[in-house]
């Protein structure tokens, strides 16, 4: 261990650019994204179960319009709905003085709003995917015991497509912490914004964009082996004998 | 007509733009896809370690920090092997690096990753029995695989393929951040200069779902191609 200190300590004290500053600055992006995608997914998880139970209803006026909502929102590039809710509202006239200001005045909250309709809407069509995959006779059974639709979903329905969603889901995380590197073209010092400013202050693009993309692969990791280790856990009634 | 203040043949040379960064990195990311899965299907262990690692690396890092990593690193990193070929060979060749090729080459090599994934699995449904029957007919081995293992697999492959170009087609935004005029950059420079973000945003985004339409028909076009010779339940057999 001594050795191999005496041997990183020399080429830390050689360098310029990962001075405790920057990794500080570093760790403050980390919690900018991280902050960002969670937030964002809990709300999109939130918003995402009555949708996708919506979205299997035989009424059309109801399947109808959350079938548009994940349409316009899997079918357009998340930078574009970035940018609608960054500008959208910024020049509504008398909107600086309105109670309405906060949001405008931070970037924060629009790119909180633009992701979490756009996870909101992946989420959706995985969850639905998975309770249309809930084998016919386990509804048809719920269903001879007397339960209500309401109950049978509760009891039946949802715990089943929730795990079996897991898998999918697990991709859909991956794909947000991804995404949300576009927040550092809305002001926002990310991960992502962070290695620019150290970039743009050393003129040297391998370092920082290099170590920025080695930070996103460990959580990508790290996030692989949570939903690996819950897969486990709650799909074990799937797994082959 | 809506008045697009000036903007309006712009952002179709942007649309055009977009179009051709996509179909472009779409080309190149197929052909590195299939050369990957084929490293990923033979029997070398070194260059099978290699394509696992690239797969890996590229599914960790996000599309916007590998683009800003060729676009702001690969002059520098292109000049220095330039120039170490200079010194060898005693000539003064430049090679210059923009934001379109940055744009290009970061999407295919992000997308042939996915794609060597696709491919790999199509290739692995293909029936060995198939093969079998293509050498039994005396047919070389390019012959076996262009009029045989090819076609087969493209049937297994062109769902997986659709995907991953609904994906790439969406990515090509990300070039504006880097500062490439396709039509994003350009709705976002309009709507810095009119304050109208919803006049430019919104056909921006209907320009993404037409081409999303457009590129539907063909797949369709193309899996009947494919299907040709398989019963679906659905045609009735």
């Amino acid at each position: 261990m001594e050795h191999w200190l005496a041997q990183v300590a020399p080429f830390l004290s050689h360098n310029t650019i990962f001075t405790p500053a920057t990794l500080a600055a570093y760790w403050g992006g980390m919690v900018t994204t991280v902050q960002l995608v969670f937030i964002s997914l809990v709300i999109g998880i939130v918003l995402a179960i009555p949708l996708a139970i919506g979205r299997a209803s035989h009424r059309v006026w109801i399947s109808g319009p959350i079938w548009f909502y994940t349409y316009v929102f899997r079918g357009t590039p998340l930078l574009i709905q970035l940018y609608i809710a960054y500008y959208g509202f910024a020049f509504i006239p008398g909107v600086q003085q309105s109670w309405f200001a906060f949001f405008i005045n931070n970037a924060l909250y629009p790119a909180l709003l633009s992701f979490v309709l756009n996870t909101g809407a992946y989420t959706t069509e995985i969850f639905y995917g998975a309770i249309r995959a809930t084998p016919r006779g386990e509804l048809e059974a719920a269903r001879a015991y007397g339960m209500s639709s309401f109950t049978a979903y509760r009891r039946i329905v949802l715990p089943s497509a929730l795990r079996r969603a897991l898998p999918a889901y697990g991709n859909e995380v991956i794909f947000m912490l991804h995404a949300s590197a576009i927040a550092s073209a809305v002001t926002i010092t990310d991960m992502t914004g962070v290695a620019y400013n150290v970039y743009a202050e050393f003129y040297s693009p391998f370092p920082p964009f290099i170590f920025v993309a080695c930070l996103y692969m460990a959580l990508s990791f790290g996030i692989q082996g949570v939903f690996r280790l819950a897969e486990k856990r709650l799909l074990r009634h799937l797994k082959p004998a | 007509m809506i008045d697009f203040h000036g903007y309006g043949w712009r952002l179709l040379g942007g649309a055009l733009l977009t179009a051709e960064l996509a179909v472009l990195s779409l080309v190149l990311a197929l052909m590195i896809g299939l050369v990957v899965a084929s490293i990923k299907l033979s029997r070398s262990s070194v260059l099978r370690g290699f394509a696992l690692l690239y797969t890996t690396i590229i599914r960790g890092v996000p599309d916007l920090v590998m683009m800003m990593l060729l676009f702001y690193g690969g002059q520098i990193g292109v000049n220095m092997v330039v120039d170490q070929f200079n010194s060898w060979l005693g000539t003064n060749v430049f090679i210059n690096v923009n934001a379109f090729m940055a744009g290009v080459i970061t999407l295919a090599v992000i997308y042939g990753a996915y794609m060597s994934e696709t491919f790999r699995g199509a290739f692995l449904a293909v029936d060995a029995g198939q093969m079998e029957a293509a050498r039994a007919y005396g047919m070389s081995g390019w012959l076996a695989f262009r009029r045989v293992r090819f076609p087969l697999m493209m049937r297994h492959a062109l769902p997986g393929i659709n995907n991953n170009w609904m994906v790439l087609l969406k990515s090509t935004a990300l070039v504006s951040i880097i500062g490439l005029s396709d039509m994003v950059h350009i709705a976002d420079q309009a709507t810095k200069a009119t304050h109208q973000p919803f006049l430019f945003m919104v056909p921006v985004g209907l320009g993404y779902l037409a081409i999303t339409s457009v590129s539907e028909l063909a797949v369709r076009w193309l899996r009947q191609r494919y299907d040709a010779g398989f019963h679906t339940a659905k045609r009735g057999a």
